[in-house]
């Protein structure tokens, strides 16, 4: 397959620019950037989501031309996506014949079924194919998702950072399968912002920043240093020093959960009698797979959930029933993962989005009207010291970057009173600047006696943050590390995936 | 050749007033074609309706004396739409609110004029309100569609209208046709001018102040602002949202069943059938229409209240049905959805070499 | 008994309108479109059926043609919400105000007029079987269609190719469009369809069910069909027994009344909108916890192709 001169835009930003890409059978050809470099608006176009602006796409030395995913698909260019692109509510096998061309007009399920097990055992990849997706794991529905690829005889199988939901062991599990397709001549694309796993997996990499190919080398020929300058631009590898020191003395506890348990929106126990301590001018790291509990726990700490059973207490004070604004005022601060859908409004400008936590009180507020004025004066002082690159107060902040955005929410959540911060994968998708800066005031909050839960996906992100480093495990704490270190991955993947370190 | 349609990042104000303009313009032209089929000469037609609406007087005072309830019922709508509540009863509360200040005219004798019509304004609110809120608490407890439910209650509404005007409240000097007796005098809004334009213009202008003022500045509107833009962030700044679903449903009702008390105490002076020729319904395209901007409702309200009282002549003069008008309105409403992608979306044609 | 069996007959009478109606709205539903205009195209319907019926004679030709003018008339709806991303609440209730005043406006000159229509037609042996025989097989062409319609809708969805992909457009379209379906195609047939359906229920009232035109003659039946949807969780055989249970509840108010009663006509006129009410209430209270299956995932939202995060 040859890609050449790519070019896509949108709203006249070029997100791809004149890239050139190519892959050959038995290869696994990475594709490294850093976060909103173009690496999934390529893949996008080559599987046929996204028509190029200018280029060409090559298959089998044959000009193609992919009017949408379907042509894409029957010249055997197989994706699994970040988001799986799974239906929930249909089932496995309902999803892998989606699309199919000759799929007769009465659907044929056993036939089907047979079909998928068969493909399951060989390739290693177990799943029950009568089983609705939404009842599946995340891990059990990226399986589908490679299952689908294929099942549709793919020959180009892209997957799109697909390690960011696995357990340790699970992408060991991952790794072999992609080397076990590789010897049987499939051509792999592996997107990845992760240095370490591309070096592991790949034979070739290319770099993308910007939109733009700024190299592509042999993976024998390349150093993590070489990588880091393509990607950012400085040697810098992005490995987070480890300059912070454990505090001499343990700081006063400060926030204290007693078996706590909390539901899911589906009435399902998420949290299962989780207990542990926060203190002051600590990080606490909790790790584990998306999908285990973590969000549910945030929000609980936040007084957006209910807590069904057990207890929270804020130094001494019970707060467990807590409302949200409750929690605020008492200097509980929370940082969702999902930037637009709940930590601000898109539609709204800067200023109301900086209200949005603190509106009730004055001086934000005098009986029944917004001091408007004071928001105003607020705002401006807040975008100013977090240097928020926007078009002024009263743009819609949708407009703002994702950078720009988790930067408003963490001036809006760290500007007054903070006793404690609930942070939740806080720099996901933000690129390395973004990033860096989004670490560099966690830390500063811990320096000033805050106390901050960090909740991430990112193993090296929590290691080199965490004072204290909880493992979560279906809504369980599978164990508690104190200043944990690289050592200690092994053990901790193995919490991650539910074996307990006292087993 | 391809077409190719971008998403836009901004458009001017210009140019939306150029879009919007157009799309009224394409709805009276297709209008003007669906007419000519039914053996209606449009030129004559939608000359009547201007003649009727605006070309004298009697006709202006008329439009104005249907901008009224149409601006009420307008703001109603459009504050619940603000939180995306479908307040789709506006019509039924209207209904609810006549019913309410006619039960009292009938059951309570008030001397002073000024309390009387207070208590009527009062009881019509509380109506109308009622009957709008009890739509929003199925809303807010239990998830219940408020589109479906409020338009059930429309349906009570006219059909309980039916029932008292029909049944026990009716005239009995009236000749067997269904309508309570008139008004006294202390319940009636004054008329100005000689015209039928009544003292319920004050209350439309009022809370078209009132509003803007609530919803640009208040805490509430702010919340409200921010549960319909975006529920979860709601919940985030800890507002309750079923609390605010409750009330912007009763408030919203409250304010069409003031609307129904201003149309009896002021224009009708009695309770008939057929009274609700659709105010609450034309009140959801006026509401979308002027972007729940309250300034910009009592405008856009003038121009269907010409729309109905045009109407109203094609009935007398050329014998046409009210139910052409909302052929027209359904039009306009057509081409302005339509004209909406023109606002979000720009499109260009790009020629390409092969 | 003497007085259940005929209530029963004139239910399933009375619900199957509602039903056709239901069905197709469950069709373009599920494809993830929400139609609130049915109101005003079971209007449109009801007086197609019957002019087309009035002029040529031929029932046939007037519920053939009704069932292509709600398609024609869905495309409307279709365009505005599908290709120009419209709101379709909104473009719903335009759909209801137009079919309204068209159905008015021409039906003015027919108000009152009668046709033959279409008559029971009892099935042999079967209408002779206790109860369910004069409730269930004495019934006219249409109704026995009806029955057919239920499965057929039902298989479409749940066992066909073209159902897979309007259950996978509804739930998620975003995968679908991955998967290689086109969103727009799926959701275009989808709504035309469920329009023919439509309209073919609002054209049994007239056709069918009442032999005349009389303006507004559908009184809301439109607006209980779209609760009905959600009260059969989009699945078609528990929209055939809400359908029916709505006909009872007609059924059994115009038996009171007729009966000589003492409650007045429009308290008991309101009884189907206090039941749809009713059965909203009951719906959404059950599904208060726990996944919600059936509910298509993106309905009512449009679908942007190449929308950027």
């Amino acid at each position: 397959m040859k890609m050449r001169g790519i070019t896509k835009s949108f709203y006249g930003m070029k997100a791809n620019d004149c890239v050139d890409f190519d892959l050959r059978g038995g290869e696994v050809h990475a594709l490294l950037g850093e976060n909103g470099a173009g690496k999934s608006t390529l893949m996008s176009v080559l599987c046929g989501l996204y028509h190029p602006d200018e280029g060409t796409i090559e298959v089998e030395d044959q000009r193609v031309e992919f009017r949408s995913p379907r042509d894409a698909i029957s010249r055997g260019i197989g994706i699994v996506h970040q988001h799986f692109m799974l239906v929930p509510s249909l089932t496995v096998w309902e999803n892998l014949v989606l699309g199919s061309k000759d799929l007769p007009f009465v659907v044929n399920e056993d036939a089907i079924c047979e079909r998928i097990k068969d493909l399951s055992q060989r390739y290693g990849l177990d799943v029950d194919p009568s089983a609705p997706i939404w009842t599946l794991s995340i891990g059990e529905q990226q399986r589908v998702a490679i299952l689908r690829m294929l099942y549709h005889e793919a020959k180009i199988l892209i997957l799109d950072e697909p390690t960011s939901v696995l357990t340790p062991q699970e992408i060991e599990h991952l790794f072999s399968t992609i080397k076990h397709m590789k010897k049987e001549g499939y051509g792999i694309i592996f997107i990845s912002h992760k240095l370490r796993e591309v070096f592991e997996i790949s034979d070739r990499i290319t770099v993308l920043r910007r939109g733009k190919v700024v190299g592509s080398l042999n993976a024998r020929e390349a150093t993590p240093e070489m990588l880091a300058e393509m990607m950012v631009g400085s040697s810098d590898t992005g490995e987070i020093p480890r300059t912070k020191k454990s505090p001499a003395t343990k700081g006063k506890p400060i926030l204290i959960a007693e078996g706590l348990v909390v539901r899911n929106d589906k009435g399902l126990v998420a949290v299962d009698g989780v207990s542990f301590t926060l203190r002051e001018g600590q990080i606490f790291g909790i790790a584990g797979v998306s999908g285990n509990g973590q969000g549910e726990l945030a929000e609980a700490l936040a007084g957006m959930r209910r807590i069904e059973s057990g207890k929270l207490y804020l130094v001494t004070e019970d707060v467990t029933s807590a409302s949200a604004r409750h929690m605020v005022d008492l200097g509980v601060k929370y940082v969702p993962a999902d930037r637009k859908g709940v930590g601000l409004v898109p539609n709204m400008n800067v200023a109301e989005n900086v209200a949005l936590r603190k509106y009730w009180h004055s001086p934000y507020s005098k009986g029944f009207f917004i001091d408007w004025d004071e928001v105003h004066r607020h705002s401006k002082s807040l975008v100013e010291s977090y240097e928020i690159l926007t078009p002024g107060l009263d743009v819609p902040v949708r407009m703002l970057s994702g950078g720009n955005q988790q930067k408003l929410i963490l001036a809006r959540e760290l500007s007054d009173n903070l006793r404690l911060l609930v942070a939740m994968q806080p720099t996901w998708g933000l690129d390395v600047k973004a990033t860096a800066f989004v670490r560099e005031k966690l830390m500063s909050a811990r320096a000033e006696g805050a106390a901050v839960l960090l909740i991430s996906e990112d193993l090296d992100e929590l290691l080199a943050l965490s004072d204290e480093l909880a493992v979560i495990y279906r809504g369980k704490i599978m164990g508690i590390l104190e200043g944990p270190g690289a050592g200690d991955i092994e053990r901790i993947g193995l919490m991650m995936a539910g074996i307990s370190s006292n087993s | 050749m391809r077409i190719k349609i971008e998403k836009r990042f901004y458009i001017t104000k210009w140019q939306e007033t150029l879009i919007i303009s157009a799309s009224i313009v394409l709805a009276f032209f297709s209008g003007a074609v669906v007419l000519h089929f039914l053996g209606v000469s449009p030129l004559e037609a939608y000359g009547m309706m201007i003649k009727g609406s605006l070309s004298d007087f009697y006709g202006i005072s008329e439009t104005v004396a249907k901008t009224i309830p149409l601006t009420m019922c307008s703001l109603a709508v459009a504050l619940s739409f603000t939180m995306v509540v479908w307040n789709i009863g506006a019509e039924g509360q209207f209904v609810l609110g006549a019913l309410a200040c006619t039960a009292l005219v009938r059951y309570m004798d008030i001397d002073n004029p000024l309390i009387m019509l207070a208590a009527m304004g009062i009881v019509a609110s509380i109506a109308g309100g009622l009957w709008g809120g009890f739509a929003g608490f199925l809303k807010a407890k239990w998830n219940v569609n408020e589109i479906i439910t409020t338009l059930m209650m429309n349906y009570i509404a006219i059909l309980l209208l039916q029932y008292f005007v029909y049944g026990s409240w009716r005239d009995p000097t009236s000749l067997g046709f269904p309508m309570t007796p008139l008004f006294p005098e202390g319940a009636r809004l004054p008329q100005f001018f000689g015209t039928r334009i009544h003292a319920g213009i004050f209350f439309a202008l009022v809370l078209a102040v009132l509003i803007w003022v609530v919803v640009r500045k208040g805490v509430w509107g702010y919340e409200i602002r921010v549960s319909g833009q975006n529920p979860k962030a709601a919940d985030y700044a800890g507002i309750r949202s079923a609390r605010n679903v409750m009330l912007v449903m009763f408030i919203s009702g409250a304010i069409a069943g003031l609307a129904g008390m201003a149309e009896m105490a002021g224009l009708h002076r009695r309770l008939q059938p057929g009274f609700a020729i659709g105010y609450g319904y034309t009140a959801i395209i006026i509401a979308w229409l002027a972007r729940l901007h309250p300034v910009t409702i009592i405008f856009v309200s003038f121009l269907f209240g010409a729309l109905f009282v045009g109407g109203e002549n094609l009935q007398i003069a050329m014998r046409l049905p009210l139910s052409s008008v909302q052929i027209l309105q359904g039009l306009i409403l057509f081409f302005l959805l339509g004209g909406e992608f023109f606002r979000n979306y720009r499109i260009s044609l790009t020629f390409k070499k092969r | 008994m003497e007085l259940i069996v005929p209530i029963l007959a004139a239910a399933v009478r009375s619900g199957t309108p509602i039903l056709y109606a239901t069905l197709g709205e469950i069709i373009t539903e599920k494809s993830g479109v929400l139609n609130l205009g049915l109101e005003g195209v079971m209007l449109i319907g009801a007086f197609t059926g019957f002019i087309v019926t009035y002029d040529t004679g031929s029932c046939l030709y007037g519920l053939m043609v009704a069932f292509l003018v709600g398609i024609l008339v869905n495309l409307i709806h279709a365009f505005l919400c599908i290709s120009l991303k419209a709101n379709q609440v909104i473009s719903g209730l335009a759909m209801t105000m137009f079919g309204t005043g068209v159905s008015s406006l021409l039906g003015r000159g027919y108000v009152g007029e009668t046709i033959e229509g279409i008559n029971v037609l009892a099935l042999p042996g079967l209408s002779s079987i206790p109860l369910l025989g004069p409730v269930l097989f004495s019934q006219d062409v249409m109704v026995y269609l009806s029955y057919i319609m239920v499965f057929v809708v039902w298989f479409l969805i749940f066992r066909t190719k073209f159902g897979l992909m309007i259950r996978a457009v509804g739930d998620s379209p975003l995968s679908a469009e991955a998967a290689g379906i086109s969103v727009s195609a799926v959701r275009y047939i989808a709504t035309l369809l469920g329009g023919g359906f439509v309209s073919l229920g609002g054209a049994y009232m007239s056709v069918v069910y009442s032999h005349m035109w009389v303006d507004l003659m559908t009184a809301g039946r439109g607006w209980i069909a779209v609760a009905l949807v959600i009260f059969a969780i989009w699945h078609p055989f528990r929209a055939a027994l809400g359908s029916y249970l709505f006909g009872g509840v007609e059924a059994l108010q115009m038996r009171i009344q007729a009966g000589g009663t003492t409650i007045p006509a429009p308290l008991l006129m309101m009884l189907p909108y206090i039941l749809t009410i009713a059965v909203l209430v009951i719906i959404s209270i059950s599904k208060g916890k726990g996944r919600f299956l059936g509910a298509p995932g993106a309905l009512g939202l449009p679908f942007y192709r190449e929308e950027r995060e």
